[in-house]
């Protein structure tokens, strides 16, 4: 389980990064904490011709606040936001369920931005900065433009990203003191991918409320307006979510089940 | 002689020098000071000028004709097949079972291949990687054939065939029938039931690793190889490279976990062996984990349908089975393709007294990788379908589990028992066993608990097992299965050096076990030398008398009743030179805790080896002049086999929704005889229940209808890790084996034995209001769930097929 051969360039700027995919974006794989990349790469599941290191770019390891939002760059790991590096702006949210992403090893290498170009269904980012309605914004030599999580990711291991373009921040917006959350995941074992996830989150004061189906064969099925889903004990219409599960392809009643609860629970912690 | 099934009826020369470092001592373990430090030295640690490492171009297809292998020109002399492998002998395993079909298994695949991950080419390369860059250059066409995926359709008549010249697919069908005539039988309860073991693979820390070199002044071939077994794979490699036992050295460094993966003789090993030869250069093979997943460390795989006939209270009458292993495309070196199914025909019967059995067995090929023996081997799985009988009977009966056990059980007075099936039972109070756990886990209060539900509508259930396991057996027991490893009499070198510290030379192998330190405290007990000071060197055909190794719980048995017999044949040569010191008579001296004493004063074994080594004009005339190094040789009073045995309980909580299973307890009592170190022999219970908990609930090597594996990483092949163990709480008992040294049991892997059973007990307790039962293992989410979902479907009942009147 040795990788192929394969140029590697680190570039500390930005701006050379996008020279180096304009010139072969394509032949390029970005690389940040290599967590999915490094293991797929061991295995020859990839064979990228160059492999194009961000992590010396300063630029991609800010953090802004933005007001009602922070924008958050693409190179902050797990590890930086569960150990309050990053401020907190969603009630100890994101920093709770980063300490819950695989194993400690991995949270200390593996980023966010990678995590959602990655865009592994399973995966925790993809499915809670989803329901956070948080947008991704990238970059590339013919400009930067901003892209909802719910449009960037097309499908299983599918984004909107260009072959010049890269990720550069997300931008997530704030919750405020009196929004609720819930999010669970059914691993088999602890470290594990999910296989079923389940996020709602509901802010009375931006009056927003998401839920967010997640760990299918497709991106995180997103319910922009969940207040007709969840009642307020927690419990969610199930024929509501059968039906989204089934729209989304997913025939197998197990699957189903999983999914169901999965989101049942989050929305059970919601209303805690 | 048998000893008296007294507790430590210790030898009179037990130490106070070193109080508490004996035979019974919590001593911390001598190696983990360099594994804790990462000091160790494993293969992968080790380098040679020159070496090359090797990867292999590996089959991708389960079954078919290899028709044409295309090597790049550039990868000439880099790259061989089978036809470079000149003078190569196919590996065979052949058992002596009547009516076994032994398989070829080449080293490099000639004209077939038969199962995803054969290797077809051993490529060579400065680094891994360069070696892997020429793999994956190596063209191959195939004739594709059908693929024998599934042992229960490989049995069928119209199944593809794997090895042309066999009638069928089968090894090895065994019978054993035992007690009473079926005739007749009139059993108020009668139930049947099918239960399944998913394949399995042994997950050692470290995989398998081999370097091999030719050194041209001893004209030897060396090989550092990470095996539990030197001198058998010794054997292999002269069997199968030609060689001279003279001309092959064999030497296993640190070795990071065995469980059986590397008591093999593998293909991979054979080709590096060879290439150091045939090629003059030293040739490095590190298994990386898809290929120990995927090719190589499969184990496991069984299936049964028993009937049980019992009486209304639950006493059983009689037991009849039949079991398939997928036994894998050959029979694999030493054990064969035979062991695991004969070995489950004579075990099944498990710790009770019954007075009718009969069980039909067969081992069957696929085109799978070979079926190595796992810890604990078949005793897994018979554990698994037994005791789910067990309960099934309960259910029936409507009794407590425990007390239908109760009435089956081997009684103590009864031991030394000899069982339905003619295993020697040597020592032990099974039903005393069973009764401390059961009131360690405190039964009615988990029925009350059971009464009163869970406040998150979680179900709870007890489960529990119970086992015994056959240890260290020796030439009466491997006889009969007939294989090339045949375990007699078991020799070590104790030598006092010129300084007083001593060295034990053992051919078993400590991959894990702490024999390092176990040995030791036995040297200690004899001759009250510091543990400190005494090396056990082991593991290397060049250091050590020659031993079958380190597998079936039998190094402690064996080597530590070899290493104190020859510690104790130096007392007397130590008492000659003291008492000569001491101007005593000899007859007038004891030795005792490390020194010579007489009435008026005492010498130390340091100032006796002096005299020997440095000042031997000192010496008596009469001084055994064999000196202060003995080799001896042990035997235990029967070589049937220890019978360590434990009761397991589990308390789980069941989402049935989900089918998400939480382990909230977790009980084992345990008498593994006389402890030699109880903390190491906790470890070793730890570490077992915990390979035992990926049994029952995550390992799982599936393969598609193709013959292709479904799992090449630790992200598909569920591994237990510390969150999914519980606290283990382990009670044990202390009953002597009345045939062995110190009365001590092999009890390397009962702790992989009883989880299976007793966490699926435990769960189809929690489901017993669905009255559905999960009998397929490991009981996942979805099998729980898809249990209570097909609650009414009514499946139809397993019927046993097999015609016992063929019998």
């Amino acid at each position: 389980m040795k990788p192929a051969a394969f140029d590697y360039v680190r570039p500390d700027r930005l701006e050379d990064a996008a020279d180096l995919l304009a010139e072969d974006g394509v032949g390029t794989k970005i690389v940040s904490g290599a967590q999915s990349l490094g293991p797929m790469l061991n295995l020859r599941l990839v064979r990228p011709g160059r492999l194009l290191d961000v992590t010396a770019i300063p630029a991609l390891r800010t953090v802004e606040d933005a007001g009602d939002a922070v924008v958050i760059g693409a190179c902050i790991t797990h590890a930086d936001i569960e150990d309050g590096r990053v401020p907190d702006a969603w009630g100890g949210m994101l920093r709770q369920l980063a300490s819950g992403i695989a194993y400690r090893a991995v949270r200390n290498r593996g980023t966010v931005g990678g995590s959602l170009c990655h865009a592994d269904p399973a995966a925790d980012w993809l499915s809670i900065l989803t329901a956070l309605g948080a947008e991704a914004r990238l970059y590339s030599r013919r400009g930067r433009r901003t892209v909802a999580l719910e449009s960037f990711v097309l499908g299983a291991f599918e984004t909107a990203l260009a072959a010049d373009e890269i990720l550069e921040a997300v931008r997530i917006p704030k919750l405020s003191g009196r929004a609720r959350w819930g999010y669970s995941k059914s691993c088999r074992k602890a470290g594990e991918f999910a296989h079923a996830i389940g996020v709602v989150v509901d802010d009375p004061e931006t009056g927003r409320c998401r839920a967010v189906i997640g760990a299918t064969e497709t991106p995180p099925i997103l319910v922009a307006d969940a207040r007709g889903l969840l009642s307020g004990d927690g419990t969610v219409q199930a024929d509501w979510v059968l039906r989204l599960l089934g729209e989304a392809g997913m025939q197998d009643p197990f699957e189903q089940q999983i999914h169901l609860v999965a989101l049942e629970r989050a929305g059970a912690q919601a209303r805690l | 002689m048998f000893r008296a099934a007294a507790p430590m009826t210790r030898s009179a020369a037990q130490g106070d020098a070193t109080p508490g470092q004996g035979v019974g001592a919590r001593l911390l373990r001598k190696e983990d000071d360099r594994f804790l430090r990462g000091r160790g030295r494993f293969v992968g640690d080790l380098k040679l000028p020159g070496m090359r490492e090797v990867a292999f171009a590996r089959s991708p297809v389960a079954h078919g004709r290899i028709l044409e292998i295309r090597i790049p020109p550039d990868l000439r002399g880099t790259v061989f097949t089978a036809k470079d492998l000149v003078g190569v002998k196919p590996i065979r395993a052949v058992s002596g079972l009547p009516g076994f079909r032994p398989s070829e298994q080449p080293a490099l695949a000639t004209d077939k291949v038969r199962y995803v991950g054969e290797p077809i080419a051993m490529c060579t390369g400065r680094s891994r990687a360069e070696a892997e860059d020429a793999a994956a250059r190596i063209e191959v066409d195939f004739a594709e054939e059908p693929a024998v995926s599934d042992m229960l359709l490989g049995r069928r008549p119209d199944a593809p065939r794997l090895h042309a010249d066999w009638p069928d697919n089968v090894y090895l069908e065994s019978l054993v029938v035992g007690g009473e005539s079926f005739t007749g039988l009139d059993a108020a309860v009668k139930i049947t039931r099918e239960f399944r073991t998913s394949r399995q693979c042994m997950s050692p820390m470290e995989g398998k690793g081999v370097l091999a070199h030719w050194d041209t002044r001893r004209e030897q071939l060396i090989v550092e190889t990470s095996t539990q077994m030197p001198h058998i794979i010794r054997n292999g490699f002269c069997d199968f490279l030609g060689l001279e036992q003279r001309q092959v050295r064999v030497a296993a460094p640190d070795v990071g976990g065995g469980f059986g993966h590397k008591g093999v003789l593998s293909p991979e090993e054979l080709c590096v062996a060879w290439g150091a030869r045939a090629l003059g250069q030293p040739l490095r093979w590190i298994e990386d984990r898809r290929e120990q997943l995927t090719a190589n460390a499969n184990c496991r795989e069984h299936h049964y349908i028993v009937t049980a006939y019992a009486d209304a209270r639950g006493k059983l009458l009689a037991l009849e089975a039949e079991a398939s292993v997928d036994a894998g495309a050959y029979s694999a070196f030493p054990f064969t393709g035979g062991i695991e199914a004969a070995q489950i025909a004579s075990i099944l019967p498990g710790p009770y007294d019954f007075p009718r059995y009969r069980c039909r067995t067969w081992s069957v090929a696929s085109n799978k990788p070979p079926i190595l023996p796992y810890r604990g081997v078949a005793r897994t799985g018979v554990c698994f379908a037994m005791e789910l009988m067990l309960d099934a009977i309960a259910r029936e009966v409507g009794r407590e589990p425990y007390e239908i056990r109760l009435e089956n059980l081997v009684r103590p007075e009864q031991m030394p028992f000899d069982n339905i099936t003619n295993k020697h039972f040597d020592s032990g109070d099974y039903p005393e066993c069973l009764r401390r756990l059961v009131a360690a886990i405190d039964i009615p209060a988990v029925r009350e608990r059971q009464r009163l539900g869970e406040p998150d509508g979680r179900l709870i259930g007890l489960g529990l097992s119970i086992y015994n396991e056959q240890a260290a057996h020796g030439m009466s027991v491997y006889g009969a299965w007939g294989i090339p490893i045949l375990p007699g009499y078991e020799q070590a070198t104790a030598r006092i050096l010129p300084d007083g510290g001593l060295e034990i030379r053992a051919g078993i192998q400590s991959h894990g076990q702490g024999l390092e330190t176990t040995l030791a405290q036995v040297a200690n007990e004899i001759l009250g030398i510091d543990p400190a000071r005494v090396s056990v060197i082991h593991g290397d055909t060049e250091t050590s008398p020659y031993s079958p190794g380190t597998y079936a719980s039998r190094s402690m048995v064996m080597a530590g009743g070899a290493g104190a017999t020859a510690g104790r044949q130096l007392v007397p040569r130590l008492a000659t030179i003291g008492a000569s010191l001491l101007q005593a008579d000899p007859s007038q001296v004891r030795f005792e805790g490390g020194h010579v004493r007489s009435a008026s004063g005492s010498v130390s074994i340091e100032a006796i080896a002096r005299t020997w080594y440095l000042q031997p004009h000192e010496l008596p005339a009469d001084v055994d002049r064999g000196g202060l190094e003995v080799t001896a040789g042990y035997r235990a009073e029967r070589d049937s086999g220890t019978f360590s045995y434990g009761a397991h309980a589990a308390l789980v909580a069941v989402e049935p929704r989900t089918g998400e299973i939480e382990l909230l307890r977790y009980v084992v009592v345990e008498d593994g005889g006389v402890l030699v170190n109880p903390m190491i022999v906790d470890g070793q219970i730890y570490g077992g229940v915990a390979q035992g908990i990926g049994t029952a609930l995550y390992e799982e090597m599936r393969f598609d209808a193709a013959g292709q594996p479904l799992a090449s990483t630790l992200a598909d092949y569920l591994l237990p890790g510390s969150v999914e163990v519980p606290d283990v709480q382990i009670l044990h008992m202390e009953t002597p084996s009345p045939y062995t040294e110190f009365g001590v049991k092999g009890i390397g892997e009962g702790g992989a034995i009883g989880p299976p059973a007793a966490i699926a007990n435990a769960v189809n307790d929690a489901l017993r209001s669905f009255g559905v039962e999960v009998t397929s293992l490991p009981v996942t989410p979805r099998r729980v769930v898809e249990a209570i979902a097909a609650r009414s479907s009514g499946a139809p009942q397993p019927t046993l097929s097999t015609g016992f009147e063929r019998a």
